[in-house]
């Protein structure tokens, strides 16, 4: 049982309420946390849907996303036209914790009389929308949901229908042969009770013809992802588990045609379709775990396409898709968008957010001719850029490549149940034909009974229980994972992850949070916090946002001039640098700060940190008494790596490392037969995570960096890894018990077939008794998990 | 025995009855959100929303 945790946030002494909107610490009295959640709450009221409030659950460890105006994005580029003045789009909704903000959203959206669709699918977090009138409107429509805290992100609707259209294809197949399974099981059932008493032999044969004809085309139709799979493994000269089932389904269904045109009393027909059903449903099961991991990846990717403001060479602009753009192309950025394209900067200077290449919390300035890169943000004035490369050419571009090759080595990875399957397929097949040889050259019997015999001896290895034995522990790990807020993208991550010895963590937004956080330290007034934050309202400046995030409602003031790089001004009243604000240099400065000066006041210093994350000293104590070595590895200066190594416990660090010599870090510790778990966020990470034995990301991670990971884990809090190794070991056990499970079966039924007492109503029997047991234990990793 | 003649149709009709249930409600996307699905039921649903849901 999980106790219920107060809100770590409610921790400071002075802070006793909860914000009405978010549930964040507010201060006491004011009932908002910031001035964002007062309007959405507002809003929701307003709307008549206040219910919502009473009705949501929300999680303490995971408190929704606070409503934040500067982060609204235009997706109008993305609208697709649906004919009769209709347009359509597809947003990612980030942020939703439970069904109310599902209620909300499709209920607020409902409220307008040109909406005609709003539907928001909970499993994959995506929001469907089609409207009447102007295409503009979808800047309304985002706006509105972002107004209320969650973010919104345009996906293409071309991104997900692949993978849609394959697992319907996997429904349709699971539905197609669960219906033939039960009908064929019902004539199966009739002839073997019948056998005993007085059903005659034309009426056994009525029912084998009948089975025959649904099996058939039931088969045909739901055996192809068997055969695709098959095929395709077999063309490059390789086996898979795939192989043995095809076959021995299409034996057995040969066999069975056979002896129902002979008028034979035995025929297979139900343990065909009851196999290829079982393992479609296994299937369609493992998709569905790992689809929602794909989503989420999906999301954040999603959340980077932004669109592009292009300048036409007559000055007026238009908003287009970053697909379309081209070099040369000039184009405008505002203040807080992500840059769509690398280039060059015209004119002006500005600073430009690259957390996502280098995970370091505050901008960089840039200057006139600066060379900017696709996907770092605007946070200063609104910007110019040449583009000079788009795609899979920019910076960002060419680490995936990179990351996509690291990977290379990893696809080669053998999975246990490919492990297996590759002896498992040539024994079984051998035996099947040596039981046919010996029953026909030793035993005297005549061809038809050693090819029955033959038969049994395939449906009866056929791998039902081995197919499911790891996938079924997988699937029931995944699940317990995903609700922890833990999504694993690959389907060998666990196997990978229980071989872990040593774990790699980088600094900046993997220990830490990643962004800075203001210390109260006591060197400020709360009426100085107020007084900074009214120009910090104006700012995307981290920092300044740290200074907001700080404070009950901030309201802007009129008229603050922003300075890039170095501070903000409104009056006499300057809030920035150091040098900005005219304070002389005393190299007392420890970590980031910001200093605010007004006429007739002291100066007033506001100190800033990156926070560990809430629970990293606990995370990294449970490791080490796990007994794993653990190394820190950061791009970041040496003082800062200590600091944090210190802080956390780790006493293995290396700092002003570059993104290769990670990687090669990691390669040498592969090398001394170092089994690596990378836990990283940044791009600069991205080689790194693709070079280790298994990687984690934090869900706000960089694309590629996601791209590159195993498993993402959703949060703020780093005890997801221990959960996560301590999960994977535990599925690896169910995992290789259903193996030994499976093959000990198959060790004691084999004889009984070859001796040729299998009738189908042993097999049918002795096959789902065994896909029984094995699914019946990978389920106890649910119930193991519950109780920690 | 003669009762089989008509029995059987039925329940293979009865089946394919089923069978096709289930493929429409798969290509109507009733099993596209099936964590959605389970916790809607439990919300009022507004006029409104009822023109917007499809």
């Amino acid at each position: 049982m999980t106790t219920l945790a107060l809100p770590r946030s409610l921790a400071p002494a002075a802070q006793d309420a909860l914000c009405a909107h978010c549930g964040a610490a507010a201060p006491a009295g004011s009932g908002f946390c910031c001035t964002g959640c007062e309007a959405a709450y507002a809003l929701v009221n307003r709307l008549g849907l206040g219910s919502y409030y009473g009705r949501r659950a929300l999680d303490p460890d995971r408190p929704p996303p606070r409503p934040d105006p500067l982060a609204a994005i235009d997706p109008t580029a993305f609208a697709e036209a649906a004919g009769e003045g209709q347009w359509t789009l597809d947003l990612a909704v980030h942020g939703l914790h439970c069904a109310a903000c599902v209620w909300l959203i499709e209920t607020m959206l409902a409220a307008d009389p040109a909406i005609t669709r709003a539907r928001l699918n909970a499993t994959t977090a995506r929001l469907s929308l089609a409207w009447t009138g102007p295409r503009e409107k979808a800047a309304q429509l985002a706006a509105q949901v972002g107004a209320l805290g969650y973010r919104v992100a345009p996906i293409a609707a071309s991104d997900m229908r692949a993978d849609r259209e394959e697992s319907r294809e996997l429904l349709h197949a699971m539905v197609v042969a669960g219906f033939a399974a039960a009908n064929v099981m019902l004539l199966s059932v009739s002839v073997w009770a019948g056998a005993a008493g007085e059903m005659g032999s034309s009426t056994r044969d009525l029912f084998h013809w009948l089975s025959a004809a649904i099996t058939l085309p039931a088969l045909l139709y739901a055996g192809r992802p068997f055969a695709r799979s098959a095929w395709a493994a077999l063309r490059i000269g390789r086996t898979n588990m795939d192989v043995p089932i095809s076959i021995g389904v299409a034996l057995a269904t040969a066999v069975s045609l056979f002896e129902t045109l002979n008028g034979g009393a035995h025929a297979y027909f139900e343990s065909a379709t009851m196999l290829v059903f079982f393992l479609l449903v296994g299937r369609y099961l493992d998709r569905r775990a790992r689809g929602q991991a794909r989503s989420a990846v999906m999301h954040f990717l999603s959340l980077a396409r932004s669109p592009a403001r292009r300048i036409l060479s007559d000055g007026s602009s238009e908003t287009v898709a970053p697909e379309a753009l081209r070099p040369g192309d000039l184009v405008q950025v505002a203040s807080g968008e992500k840059l769509p394209a690398d280039g060059v900067l015209l004119d002006g200077e500005s600073s430009i957010d690259t957390a996502v290449l280098t995970g370091e919390a505050l901008p960089k300035a840039a200057r006139q001719g600066d060379l900017l890169h696709a996907g770092t943000v605007n946070l200063g004035a609104p910007l110019r850029l040449r583009v000079t490369a788009l795609g899979d050419q920019t910076l960002v571009g060419r680490i995936a490549t990179l990351v996509s090759e690291a990977e290379g080595g990893r696809a080669a990875y053998r999975s246990i149940a490919e492990r297996v399957a590759r002896g498992y397929a040539p024994t079984v097949h051998a035996l099947a034909a040596l039981s046919f040889a010996g029953w026909v050259l030793l035993g005297g019997a005549d061809w038809r009974m050693a090819m029955l015999i033959a038969a049994a001896v395939l449906i009866i290895t056929c791998p039902c229980a081995l197919a499911l034995a790891v996938p079924a522990s997988g699937l029931v790990a995944a699940s317990r994972l995903a609700r922890g807020g833990v999504l694993l993208k690959s389907a060998t991550a666990l196997e990978r992850l229980a071989e872990v010895d040593t774990i790699v963590f980088d600094k900046t937004g993997t220990l830490t949070l990643g962004r800075p956080r203001l210390v109260r330290d006591g060197g400020f007034a709360e009426a100085d916090l107020a007084a900074a934050a009214e120009l910090a309202a104006v700012s995307r400046h981290p920092l300044s946002r740290a200074l907001v995030e700080a404070t009950a409602a901030a309201s802007p003031a009129e008229g603050v001039a922003e300075h890039a790089g170095q501070g903000l001004s409104l009056g006499g009243t300057r809030l920035g640098s150091r040098l900005f604000c005219g304070i002389e240099d005393d190299d007392g400065a420890v970590g980031p700060e910001l200093w605010l000066t007004r006429p007739a006041h002291e100066p007033v210093r506001f100190r800033f940190e990156d926070a560990l994350r809430p629970d990293a000293v606990e995370a990294v104590a449970a490791l080490r008494a796990s007994g794993y070595r653990l190394v820190l590895l950061s791009g970041d200066r040496a003082p800062s790596v200590a600091a944090v190594a210190g802080a956390v416990g780790i006493s293995d660090w290396q700092s002003a490392l570059l993104p290769a010599a990670k990687a090669a870090w990691i390669e040498r510790a592969r090398a001394e037969g170092r089994r690596v778990l990378m836990v990283g966020d940044g791009l600069n990470d991205a080689p790194a995570l693709a070079a280790a034995h298994a990687s984690l990301a934090p869900a706000h991670a960089a694309d590629a960096t996601s791209g590159a990971a195993d498993a993402v884990f959703q949060g703020e809090r780093l005890g997801a890894v221990p959960v996560l190794l301590a999960t994977a070991k535990a599925a690896g056990r169910v995992a290789r018990q259903n193996l030994v499970f499976a093959l000990a079966y198959n060790a004691l039924a084999v004889p009984l077939a070859i001796a040729g007492f299998v009738t189908p109503l042993i097999a049918a029997l002795a096959m789902s008794s065994s896909s029984l047991a094995v699914v019946g234990n990978a389920l106890r990793l649910n119930g193991s998990g519950r109780r920690a | 025995m003669s009762a089989l003649v008509y029995l059987i149709p039925i329940a293979l009709l009865l089946g394919l009855g089923g069978l096709a249930a289930c493929l429409w409600a798969a290509r109507a996307g009733q099993f596209d959100d099936l964590d959605g699905a389970a916790s809607r039921i439990l919300f009022d649903d507004p006029e409104t929303n009822r023109r917007t849901r499809k």
